[in-house]
């Protein structure tokens, strides 16, 4: 733990300090449910539609609901400005946010429907995917559709050979000794695994420390969704 | 058209009295607040949210060659995205018309109002100029996101701050911006729009009231009048008696935005 305590990060967070994360519900009075998550200066907004009837009809399925998220950084999200439409990469993490997401749906109640997730990443500084589902999971609790439990997501880093959680965009690009490794967890408040990624170099015993990280940093992140439910909730009683 | 057609005939009832469902009068603009730096990754941004619609606009600088018909002068380009994310009506995947003119109306209310200086954004006449992206992102659409977008823009517009170009290296370095604004004129250019619903012409429709209008007109002028681009939509004509009414409503309502977001812009 020396090691640890001598870390230096960037901006000189301690190694298992998330950023400053901020949580709202109810942001698009249009969409049925829908959320902004922050960690730091990332910040993504979700909304959800539906579950409506999937059009064109044979993209239905009988036996279950489909669940179709969409991951987008608006153009000047980022310093280089990214040109409009789909990529290679937002495609991948629309796939990724789906099957992070899908397991705590009840989806088998709705049969021949879908449910639309949109994510868009207002402002990026690393860990946009983990905002991203952080926010599609509050707004699809906000939508009021069923579900077993929350996730939430979390960055682990490993810069050189130090274990560091909720990774901004200087550690991402780390080059010293080992350089960075970059693992986007998503859990359950009961630590089931929804996702997970890894990008980097580690040993399997960091990994496993690693999942610790985030089995400690999702439940902080859990206890700030559960917040921002319960204030939506009060407003509502307030307005009644 | 989407709004039921048992509700199109109660705003028209409604307005044959003047009224309207949110107790506004026909020349009435909702609310209107204007937030700055929504991304601190764009060199200027602003939020607008006029009643319930909400658009976001970012402003992006890059260096590029000039176009061969303006050696001298930076570009603009202006794109507008209609979120999924903002209304259960918008589907992803390539521009539709409706983003397309709406990207299109506020290009031309800005270039043509000669807002922007582009001869001040040459860096070498014929190889270096600076480029101006405008994008325009719906976060919630209730309606005339059109003059809610110009509003945004120009606001945006006028927060931005440049960054700083390494000439020797080529490169616009993003992570240190100048306290250089873009060079602006003096007069804002101010979208505004009037729809004529069964012979009533009203501003700042909501969705509703957008979904029952048969002609449009989107004007951008100056708060003194000066008008430097229109645009009729809808294949609905209109008389000339219609288009006397709608240059003298809208240059009223005009003036009245204009006050209402004089300070933010300040």
């Amino acid at each position: 733990m020396s090691a640890a305590k001598t870390f230096k990060r960037p901006d000189g967070r301690k190694v298992d300090e998330m950023r400053k994360m901020e949580a709202k519900v109810g942001i698009v009075p249009n969409a049925d449910g829908s959320a902004m998550f922050s960690f730091g200066d990332t910040i993504a907004i979700a909304a959800v539609y539906g579950p409506r009837k999937m059009h064109p009809q044979h993209s239905q399925n009988p036996e279950k609901g489909t669940l179709r998220c969409t991951y987008s950084m608006l153009s000047f999200s980022v310093s280089d400005r990214i040109k409009p439409g789909p990529s290679r990469r937002s495609t991948e993490i629309s796939k990724i946010t789906e099957w992070a997401l899908e397991p705590i749906l009840m989806i088998h109640k709705y049969p021949n429907m879908v449910i639309d997730v949109h994510i868009n990443i207002l402002q990026a500084n690393a860990s946009t995917r983990c905002a991203g589902i952080n926010a599609a999971a509050l707004a699809l609790a906000h939508a009021g559709i069923p579900m077993r439990e929350m996730v939430s997501s979390v960055s682990i880093g490993k810069l050189d050979k130090q274990l560091v959680v909720d990774v901004n965009k200087d550690e991402e690009d780390w080059e010293e000794g080992e350089g960075a490794t970059d693992i986007p967890i998503t859990m359950t408040p009961n630590g089931m695994v929804t996702h997970l990624q890894l990008d980097g170099k580690i040993t399997s015993k960091e990994l496993k420390e690693a999942i610790e990280l985030a089995r400690k940093a999702t439940k902080e992140i859990y206890e700030v969704q559960k917040k921002a439910l319960k204030e939506s909730l009060n407003e509502q009683m307030g307005e009644d | 058209m989407e709004t039921p057609r048992l509700t199109a005939e109660r705003i028209k009832e409604y307005l044959a009295q003047g009224k309207r469902f949110d107790g506004r009068k026909p020349e009435d603009f909702r609310e209107i607040s204007i937030e700055g730096n929504v991304s601190n990754k764009a060199e200027g941004s602003a939020r607008v949210r006029l009643g319930k619609t909400e658009v976001i606009v970012g402003i992006k600088m890059g260096v590029a060659e000039p176009y061969p018909d303006s050696p001298n002068k930076g570009n603009l380009m202006v794109t507008a995205e209609l979120l999924p994310l903002s209304s259960p009506r918008y589907e992803s995947g390539p521009p539709r018309f409706p983003a397309v003119e709406l990207g299109r109306l506020v290009d031309r209310a800005i270039r043509e109002s000669k807002f922007i200086d582009f001869e001040k954004l040459c860096i070498k006449e014929g190889e270096k100029v600076w480029s101006v992206f405008i994008d325009i992102y719906s976060i919630n659409d209730d309606g005339n996101l059109v003059d809610a977008a110009g509003i945004a823009a120009v606001a945006a517009l006028k927060w931005t701050k440049m960054p700083k170009y390494d000439e020797k290296e080529g490169k616009v370095v993003y992570d240190e911006p100048t306290d250089k604004k873009i060079p602006l004129a003096k007069d804002i250019p101010i979208c505004i729009t009037a729809h004529k619903i069964d012979g009533t012409i009203i501003v700042d429709p909501t969705l509703e009231e957008e979904d029952v209008s048969e002609a449009k007109i989107t004007i951008g002028a100056t708060p003194e009048g000066v008008i430097s681009s229109m645009q009729k939509g809808s294949p609905v004509e209109l008389s000339i008696e219609d288009i006397h009414e709608i240059l003298e409503t809208t240059e009223k309502v005009r003036k009245k935005v204009f006050s209402s977001i004089k300070e933010y812009l300040e």
